[in-house]
């Protein structure tokens, strides 16, 4: 059985979800701080969804670190509780996302704030020397470094300026496709 | 860290070292009985640690990219795998992610027995935990108590569930199969003798001065850090953080019992190995509301449609397990078996504390800072 396989057309989740539709429901708390970022990168944020205590922004690549900072100084998030890559071989993207919460914050105990941006997708990988490639946010929350070596070895999506692009859980002389890449099959399925 | 020597032909991820004579290489597993299955290179400058190097990875079983070729039902019992004592807790929110995925309802009645279920299989993970705890630092008597008093937990959940430890019991919906007659008055008995037992494990373990000796200020992590580092669960606990998800963001039926939060502000491998008995101990409380409050007969599960699809969307739910908050991602395409599915767990996120915590220790004291990050490797490399 193969995944990667689909019976109907691709659909871009972005754009089935009308942005006006999405916020004439949202919870008032959560479209709060979803707007300070929004306001504040107009063009560069995408609001994907606000549901109670799950909200998505979607940002190019280009803003991750600008956005990243943003929150880290002007919301209560301060740390990343995991880092998930996602391969979209139809998009020929790989996603990446953040969710971010909060313990100093009681009033944000609750919320998770998924920070998602996309990478290039090569046919081909050869991690670490072809175009996907993403800023590192090690810097603005210490706590994704474990993760984010993780997504490089699984994907291979290397991260710039993440001072230890090392192998984590694969083997060190592992030479086959990112595992988690769709295009890597599982033996005997 | 040595200096990195690049070369274009390695491939991405070996690299050289520079070899410093006065700095010792050790590799601590990942045979070594302590360390389970994880390797640790320390680095040592006589006897005291100046780096250390965690190397997870040797019981990677490629979970997430299992699930992605299995439908949400078949599922339930591989996910259980990365951490057998705790098989509920870790399916915890895979099982609530599925149920918002496809928008069923749980009866009133799995909720109480799934926390029950959950309580009891957080006690049989702590006490295995603490069992090791125990045989790290000499102290043979507390390998033997935790070993036998979580059996009976275990015997619980085998006639709960039929097996010992990998019940595969939460499905979505519910639970697999209801309690039999007399649970309530069996748990109730099996619950208070554990209390009993466990609270003796103060006088013997957690007073003893040699252990306070080993323990006590040895890989201190301040609250900045923990923060900083996103720990979570014990070790968040023990350097003065209130956060537990069972009381911030309380699922299936915690909000309406009374939850304690146990807080230590010490932040030594002594309040991390005190946060998870003082946990069991609250276990017992839940267990015992729980099964007050919980109805006594009705449905115990919504049945599923067969193969059920998501929608085109995508839910992040988190629990507290037995090792902190655990969390599972789960991407749909409106297909029987999720796109993407993505475990954050306890194991992994306090790992990346290890290396802080060991540096400038003495090498003897590194099995006490290393066991009392609630690790288990087995659920870090999933």
């Amino acid at each position: 059985m193969s995944t990667t396989e689909t019976k109907s057309p691709p659909k871009d989740p972005k754009k089935e979800t009308a942005p006006e539709k999405v916020e004439d429901t949202a919870p008032a708390f959560e479209k709060s701080y979803v707007d300070q970022i929004a306001n504040q990168f107009s063009d560069d944020v995408e609001v994907e969804y606000i549901k109670e205590n799950r909200t998505r922004l979607n940002v190019k690549k280009e803003k991750i670190i600008d956005v990243a900072k943003f929150i880290k100084d002007n919301t209560p998030f301060d740390h990343a509780e995991s880092v998930s890559g996602v391969d979209f071989p139809d998009e020929k993207e790989i996603g990446v996302t953040y969710h971010l919460g909060s313990y100093t914050d009681p009033a944000y105990s609750k919320q998770v704030l998924a920070l998602a941006t996309r990478a290039p997708r090569e046919e081909t990988p050869n991690p670490g020397n072809d175009s996907t490639k993403l800023p590192s946010l090690r810097d603005m929350f210490y706590s994704v470094e474990f993760h984010e070596r993780e997504v490089f070895e699984m994907l291979g999506v290397y991260f710039e300026g993440h001072p230890d692009n090392r192998r984590l859980l694969l083997p060190e002389d592992w030479a086959d496709l990112p595992p988690l890449r769709k295009d890597f099959k599982n033996k005997g399925r | 860290m040595a200096e990195v020597i690049p070369t274009k032909e390695m491939p991405p991820g070996l690299q050289v070292e520079n070899v410093d004579d006065r700095i010792m290489t050790l590799n601590v597993g990942p045979q070594h009985p302590g360390s389970g299955h994880m390797r640790i290179i320390v680095k040592i400058d006589g006897d005291y640690i100046v780096d250390a190097d965690p190397d997870p990875g040797y019981v990677h079983r490629g979970e997430e990219k299992m699930a992605e070729a299995r439908n949400y039902i078949t599922n339930i019992p591989h996910l259980e795998r990365p951490v057998i004592h705790d098989s509920c807790n870790i399916l915890y929110p895979y099982v609530l992610g599925v149920e918002d995925l496809v928008g069923i309802e749980v009866p009133e009645r799995a909720k109480y027995v799934r926390v029950i279920a959950a309580e009891l299989n957080r006690c049989i993970y702590i006490q295995y935990w603490l069992a090791i705890y125990g045989i790290f630092l000499g102290h043979s008597t507390m390998f033997m108590w935790p070993a036998g008093d979580r059996e009976l937990f275990i015997d619980l959940m085998e006639k709960i569930s039929g097996a010992r430890v990998t019940h595969a019991y939460f499905v979505p919906g519910g639970v697999r199969n209801d309690v039999p007659a007399n649970f309530e008055d069996v748990c109730l008995r099996q619950v208070n003798y554990f209390e009993k037992r466990i609270k003796e494990y103060g006088d013997i373990f957690y007073d003893n001065p040699i252990l306070k000796a080993r323990t006590e200020d040895t890989g201190v992590l301040s609250r900045e850090d923990a923060i900083r580092l996103g720990t979570t669960g014990s070790v968040l606990r023990a350097s003065g953080v209130d956060y537990d998800v069972r009381v911030k963001e309380p699922y299936d039926v915690y909000d309406e019992l009374d939850v304690h939060t146990n807080v230590l502000k010490a932040g030594d491998s002594y309040a991390r190995s005190k946060v998870p008995w003082l946990d069991m101990l609250e276990s017992c409380n839940i267990i015992r509301q729980a099964l007050e409050k919980m109805p006594k007969s009705g449905s115990i599960r919504t049945k599923l449609k067969p193969n059920p699809k998501g929608g085109l969307d995508e839910v992040y739910r988190r629990v507290e397990s037995g090792r902190g908050a655990a969390g599972c991602y789960i991407v749909s395409k409106e297909k029987p078996e999720p796109y993407r599915l993505k475990l954050s767990v306890g194991s992994f996120r306090n790992l990346i504390a290890l290396p802080y915590l060991l540096k400038g220790e003495k090498l003897g004291n590194m099995p006490a800072v290393y066991w009392s990050l609630n690790y288990w490797p087995v659920e870090a490399d999933r």
